[in-house]
């Protein structure tokens, strides 16, 4: 399976699991969404489980909320992840503090899909990997997942969650491993481990990080399309890095990274999302506060500039291996 | 009538029609051209609540221009609008055409919405601002701003004044009143309402108009500007365009199964009317009407224009995914460009040999000026901004740690 078939069979499942499980979100009823996500739901489960939204991010999530305070398990998609803004309020001061502020009474139960990142020329608007800004919230949860195999598990996963959860879908991934080299073919997901998806019931813990490359010299913490980046660098300047693919921001594998870290003695965090109050910064902390006395080099950020994301200059914006390799290179040459 | 609630106990609006079944429009009401009243612009609101449940006409089926809202255009009027018309639409047919050659990533066409744009531009004055979204580059075309600067934007070429930032179709023009496009739908409704409180506050006798499709009135912004427009008495035009479609779902889907998109004005106490989207005659006079209003201190106008999307949602769309695909021609209230000219034809002041001529002008106007602006540049190939330039105009003055940044990217 690709990453949008994966991210389809987890829907079916947990339709076909749970009544409570109700689909909604713009084009994502009849049409089947506009990357195709839920294509064929609606025709299996009915127009009361999986249909239409108007377009309205705020209504989307606080209808979703409200659907969640009732015993349903709403899973909602927001079409672009540049369009959760107008949900924000809902998410940040509804979603994420419902079991706080009634003492457990009630909870939001939702998971909020979104195709986030870079690299189909969407410009400002269609680009955006906010992540960053909900890793702040107290209450949410943040799973971005990197291949189709773990698409699946996560996505399951998050929807059995009984927290807010938002799963954000690297759209360039969404068709095969892309890699950062934007002048070279994307390789299909067929030839790749991870498209063997089980038609069934299956999930990849929340909080569990995955070591996507073995190796000695430095550890990369990665998360969605970065890790493939993170792949091809190591491929490409043959620096023995050791790559962690994060999969869960919120709840993150601390353990996973001490334990690279402390291996390898040196550090360097990429991202996408821009880089001032990033969640690079946070694992920066995190690993400085916890791996001081292992660390051989300060902890490198690879990131996507403070800048907008340009629809002409994606190919500079984007951190790609080479960018990646330079400060492997920088972090263990000192 | 009644909404069935299914088989789970909520009612989903349904198109009347699918792929596969024939079009049908038999549930719209179409009033005869000529049949609404055209009310004084100081009528109180509350005396015109039918204009938001019927459909101001003024082309009738022959062509023939009847009833009390006919503008009575000069010749010369409605020849520039039918020129701006066709030429929007050779604009969007070659735009297309570059996109599929792969010279820039995206299109969005309006065919057979041209004249809710280029009407409007006429009824306005040249310096009222405009709010519009990605469907209305007919304001740009009926301005005479040059279609070089727009196809640079498109291509996001060396001369592309927005310096290659924003998606093709993204315009902005301060000079040609031309508020810059968001991606993000309705965000400019309720900022339309914003600079027309501004000008009302300073005296400026300019106004505003925005544009919103009726899938994006359920958005927040929708509502807002609404809100602000009633409260403040805003010199606002908040046009609804109501061409059927949001991408895959139809107008039911906002709300368009229980009440017009005209009557969302209402319950603000602002007058609302409902007008033939695809009648340049009908557009024109309702905008008049409402710019009226604005001038003469009397607040906001809301107009739903009702259209249909003859083409995909954009070059990245497939209609024939959601929608029969005879819907466009089964569209019972034609295309605006037609009408049009079967109206001067009528008037004896066109003729088809003339109309085939001025096409093929326009043509070459577009290829001329896709051949200057491809000389400057496209997404694909040839010259394009210095990508230096990415971090320019973050911020006014550009902070030391973007500074830091550009070097790092080696720019
Ligand atoms: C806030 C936001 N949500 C979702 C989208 C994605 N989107 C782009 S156009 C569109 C449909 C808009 O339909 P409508 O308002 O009826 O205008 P039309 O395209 O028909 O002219 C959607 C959902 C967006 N651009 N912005």
């Amino acid at each position: 399976m690709n990453m949008i078939e994966a991210i389809n069979s987890a829907m079916d499942v947990a339709l076909e699991r749970d009544r409570a499980v109700t689909i909604f979100g713009q084009d994502v009823g009849y049409f089947g969404g506009v990357f195709r996500a839920t294509d064929g739901l609606q025709k299996k489960y009915g127009a009361s489980r999986v249909f239409d939204a108007p377009i309205t991010e705020g209504g989307i999530v606080a209808v979703a909320v409200g659907m969640g305070a009732y015993g349903k398990r709403p899973v909602v998609e927001i079409q672009f992840a540049d369009y959760i803004y107008p949900a924000a309020d809902q998410l940040i001061s509804e979603a994420a503090r419902m079991r706080y502020r009634t003492g457990g009474e009630w909870w939001s139960p939702i998971t909020v899909r979104s195709p986030y990142g870079g690299g189909i020329y969407g410009g400002q608007t269609h680009s955006q990997s906010p992540e960053g800004i909900f890793t702040h919230v107290a209450g949410l949860k943040t799973v971005i997942p990197s291949n189709p195999y773990d698409a699946k598990g996560l996505l399951l996963a998050a929807i059995e969650d009984d927290d807010p959860v938002l799963f954000f879908e690297p759209k360039r991934l969404y068709n095969g491993p892309f890699d950062g080299h934007h002048d070279r073919p994307v390789r299909p997901w067929a030839k790749h481990p991870a498209s063997e998806v089980p038609e069934g019931h299956y999930i990849v813990p929340l909080g569990k990080a995955a070591v996507a490359r073995e190796g000695t010299a430095v550890t990369v913490l990665a998360y969605g399309t970065m890790v493939h980046v993170a792949l091809a660098a190591a491929e490409d300047s043959g620096i023995d890095a050791e790559i962690l693919d994060l999969r869960t921001l919120v709840p993150l594998d601390l353990e996973a990274i001490k334990a690279s870290v402390q291996k390898t003695g040196r550090c360097v965090v990429i991202h996408e999302a821009t880089r001032t109050c990033g969640f690079g910064a946070e694992l920066a902390a995190l690993v400085q506060e916890h791996c001081f006395f292992e660390l051989e080099a300060p902890v490198e950020r690879v990131t996507g500039w403070d800048t907008p994301y340009p629809h002409a200059f994606e190919w500079e914006y984007f951190p790609g291996p080479k960018r990646l390799a330079e400060a492997m290179r920088r972090t263990i040459e000192i | 009538m009644t909404y069935p609630r299914n088989d789970h106990g909520i009612h989903v609006p349904m198109p009347n029609a699918r792929p596969g079944d024939s079009a049908d429009f038999s549930h719209h009401a179409i009033p005869p051209a000529g049949s609404v009243p055209m009310p004084p612009v100081d009528v109180a609101p509350a005396d015109i609540h039918g204009h938001a449940f019927t459909l101001i006409r003024v082309l009738d089926e022959d062509g023939n221009a009847v009833g009390p809202w006919n503008p009575g255009l000069s010749v010369e009027t409605l020849r520039q609008g039918l020129r701006s018309m066709m030429l929007t639409r050779a604009y969007d047919a070659r735009m297309v055409r570059v996109q599929r050659q792969g010279k820039t990533s995206f299109y969005m066409k309006c065919t057979g919405e041209e004249a809710v744009a280029v009407a409007a531009a006429m009824a306005l004055d040249r310096g009222d601002m405009c709010f519009p979204t990605y469907r209305q580059q007919g304001l740009l075309v009926a301005r005479d701003w040059p279609l070089v600067d727009m196809m640079n934007q498109v291509y996001s070429n060396s001369r592309d004044r927005l310096k290659g930032r924003q998606m093709p179709v993204f315009y902005s023009s301060r000079e040609a009143g031309f508020f810059s496009i968001s991606g993000n739908l309705g965000t400019q409704y309720s900022q339309s309402v914003g600079w027309a409180m501004g000008a009302a506050a300073d005296g400026d006798p300019r106004i505003a108009a925005a544009w919103i499709g009726e899938g994006a009135t359920a958005e927040g912004d929708f509502h807002h500007a609404l809100t602000f427009a009633s409260v403040y008495q805003a010199p606002v035009i908040l046009n609804i365009v109501n061409n059927q479609w949001a991408i895959s779902s139809f107008s039911g889907i906002a709300g368009g199964e229980r009440t017009t998109f005209a009557a969302r004005g209402l319950a603000f106490g602002i007058p609302a009317l409902r007008a033939d989207g695809n009648d340049f005659l009908a557009v024109h006079a309702v905008t008049s009407w409402a710019a009226q209003r604005a001038r003469q201190g009397l607040g906001p106008t809301l107009i739903e224009l009702f259209t249909y999307r003859a083409e995909g949602h954009s070059t990245s769309d497939d209609p024939s995914k959601y929608r029969p695909g005879s819907e466009a021609q089964a569209w019972p209230l034609g295309d605006p460009i037609e009408r049009l000219k079967t109206h001067l034809i009528n008037l004896g002041a066109w003729s088809q040999a003339e109309h085939d001529d001025l096409a093929k002008a326009l043509d070459d106007e577009v290829r001329a000026a896709g051949k200057e602006s491809e000389s400057y540049g496209t997404l694909s190939g040839g010259d394009r901004p210095a990508p230096s330039t990415m971090f320019d105009d973050v911020y006014k003055d550009m902070p030391a740690h973007l500074v830091a940044q550009r070097s790092q990217a080696g720019l």
